[in-house]
């Protein structure tokens, strides 16, 4: 450290009583540490507390909140909120606060499969890249190259254009869309995890443990698995929740263009992409689903953020 | 910058654009149905003349024939007719391609007035109140998503003030002075959606970057030489710690196409991103393949320049 403004807060620059209390804190298990340090950053832990409404929300909704997603009622068409609905009405007399706990259970569970896939396959490429080095790693990267410059939401529209009747057909009409729409954007956002555990792995695997493994004999496998991949986590698992971030966005995206979640599943995008015609007369029903991606995407970017510090070990807070 | 360099860095650009070729087509040959051979598998064009179409465009040779036959007519200029309106995809594409840029550049600057300043004052004093403010509400910025802001900003100025109009016109009555203006109306809330949602993720870049800067030796050099905080954060840091910010920006790209192709679709403007969500809408395949090849090439060719502004800047960087 040269310089006289610290980019984040070292050992050096809060002083000996940080230190003191870092060497105090030193027995606690590693998952125990993380949570102490992920509680410094007041608004990650304000931000689980909202992601964790939601999801309580999505899941138990239904037990609370009895009525129909798609109860028609005439005679309360484009109402705003009130006692018998509390987030108003669509265009349909539809409650919305049973469309948006249904939407919420879809965006979400979109958002975390997609996680899922990119996560996968970009760990499972970026090991690759990372473990063999020379022409396979050039290889691979330049690969990961192209994809990055792949322009993402034309794309998306591309392929859902093309594949979803087919898929339709095969999986039904909710299980078509879901997988495509999950294995679209996962296939499209593995390219930034891939080139994180690229770097990871190329540090980690010339590291003294990794070494000492592979002097007892370990396998490649092993070495991987068992040893390097569990030090290439933190930032990860940092990654990943972004991810789920990114792919709530997208899906909303697609589903706002009337390109993903077909009419009859209110996703929060495909509520969003119906009421637009009607802001003049119901802003309230753009503003419920706006306000809860808005409400998901920002805690789980803050979530991610409490993380970063939390599972960084060169920061001492 | 050596001509050498030049060269070698534009033929590097064609591998790219051939493989960005090769998984549009891949994803086009691979799915199911036949999206290109709309006219031979409609029931009203008789089997004779069906025959004769396929033939004509090659439907039944190997894949790779299909795809070579595909480039070369594409690097011809020769792109196929939209379905939808019988019209060249070359030409519907080009008369929307200067809206499409003039927006994203708009919105980019935009983006670049706020973040920078706002960015450079937050690595100032980091830690500091007024970074903690930037911070949250750059945060908030990049979570709001494009289509959410731009239903937001309707209902405020062109529904609840009625200052602004809210559908994009191309067919604007007025000239001189007059059309100046109402072009410029219509354009302030696309340009404003997009920019802030750039700048709101540039500024944590660019603040990251002064940050990566400020600690280097010869900024306490120049601070140790009695040269006033404000001089040094302007002459030392802002220039170095902005090249890096370029390549990010360049980076950034495929992502930002898509949220001008969304702004497009809110406010109606008229431009490639609402042709391409008009032509999935129709099963206009020509058409979406041209656009999407056309964001590729955009991005291919915004990477190039990034590549070569970032070589120019930084001198210390080796052209290999």
């Amino acid at each position: 450290m040269s310089g006289s403004i610290p980019a984040s807060p070292t050992v050096e620059a809060v002083g000996p009583a940080a230190a003191a209390a870092a060497r105090a804190t030193a027995s606690l298990s590693p998952s125990r540490e993380a949570w102490r340090r992920f509680r410094k950053h007041r608004l990650a832990v304000v931000s689980l507390a909202v992601l964790g409404a939601l999801v309580f929300g999505v899941i138990a909704g239904p037990l609370i909140w009895r009525v129909p997603i798609d109860a028609i009622d005439f005679s309360a068409m484009l109402q705003g909120p009130s006692w018998a609905h509390p987030c108003g009405t669509d265009s349909l007399g539809q409650d919305l606060l049973a469309r948006l706990i249904y939407g919420g259970k879809i965006s979400l569970a979109v958002g975390v499969a997609a996680m899922f896939v990119a996560v996968g396959v970009g760990v499972a490429i970026g090991a690759i890249a990372g473990m063999a080095s020379g022409r396979i790693d050039a290889a691979v990267m330049w690969i990961t190259d192209v994809f990055l410059a792949l322009p993402q939401i034309p794309l998306l529209l591309l392929l859902i254009y093309l594949f979803r009747p087919a898929l339709r057909s095969m999986l039904g009409e909710l299980g078509g869309v879901f997988v495509l729409i999950v294995v679209v954007i996962g296939g499209l956002r593995w390219m930034p995890l891939a080139r994180l555990v690229r770097a990871q792995f190329l540090s980690l695997r010339e590291k003294e443990f990794v070494e000492a493994a592979r002097a007892l004999g370990a396998s490649r496998m092993r070495l991987v698995v068992r040893h390097i991949l569990p030090n290439a986590l933190g930032p990860v698992i940092v990654a990943g929740t972004i991810e789920v971030a990114n792919a709530i966005i997208l899906e909303s995206t697609l589903s706002f263009l009337g390109l993903g979640f077909p009419l009859d599943v209110p996703s929060w995008g495909r509520m969003l992409y119906d009421s637009e015609d009607y802001l003049q007369i119901a802003p309230h029903w753009a503003l419920f689903p706006g306000m809860a991606i808005f409400l998901a995407v920002l805690s789980i970017n803050f979530i991610g953020d409490g993380l970063r510090d939390a599972l960084d070990p060169r920061r001492v807070i | 910058m050596s001509r050498a360099y030049l060269v070698r860095r534009l033929l590097l650009a064609i591998p790219s654009l051939l493989a960005i070729s090769i998984i549009l087509y891949t994803i086009l040959a691979l799915a199911p149905g036949d999206p290109l051979g709309e006219l031979t598998t409609n029931p009203n064009v008789p089997p004779a003349v069906q025959a004769a179409l396929r033939a004509k465009f090659g439907l039944d040779d190997p894949v790779w024939q299909r795809y070579l036959h595909w480039l070369l007519a594409m690097l011809q200029g020769d792109w196929g007719f939209s379905f939808a309106s019988q019209e060249n995809v070359e030409t519907l594409i080009m008369q929307r391609l200067p809206v499409s840029l003039a927006l994203f550049g708009c919105s980019e600057l935009l983006a670049i007035l706020v973040a920078v300043p706002v960015g450079v004052l937050a690595a100032a004093r980091p830690y500091s109140l007024f970074d903690q403010v930037a911070n949250t509400l750059a945060f908030i910025g990049f979570s709001l998503p494009t289509f959410f802001t731009g239903l937001l900003m309707i209902v405020l100025f062109s529904i609840k003030l009625n200052w602004l109009p809210f559908v994009f016109r191309s067919d604007l009555q007025v000239t001189g002075l007059a059309w100046w203006w109402a072009e410029i109306r219509q354009s302030i809330m696309p340009v404003l959606v997009l920019g802030l949602a750039l700048g709101a993720s540039l500024v944590r870049y660019v603040r990251s970057s002064m940050l990566d800067v400020i600690r280097l030796d010869y900024v306490t050099t120049a601070r140790s030489k009695g040269i006033g905080a404000r001089r040094v954060m302007l002459r030392h840091v802002v220039r170095n710690g902005l090249i890096p910010v370029v390549t990010l920006v360049a980076v950034q790209l495929p992502i930002i196409f898509g949220g001008t192709i969304i702004t497009e679709q809110i406010f109606r403007v008229p431009g490639i991103g609402s042709l391409l969500i008009a032509s999935v809408l129709n099963n206009d395949t020509p058409v979406v393949m041209g656009v999407t090849f056309v964001y590729a090439c955009l991005v291919v060719l915004f990477n190039l320049i990034a590549d070569l502004l970032y070589v120019w800047l930084d001198p210390r960087i080796a052209y290999r």
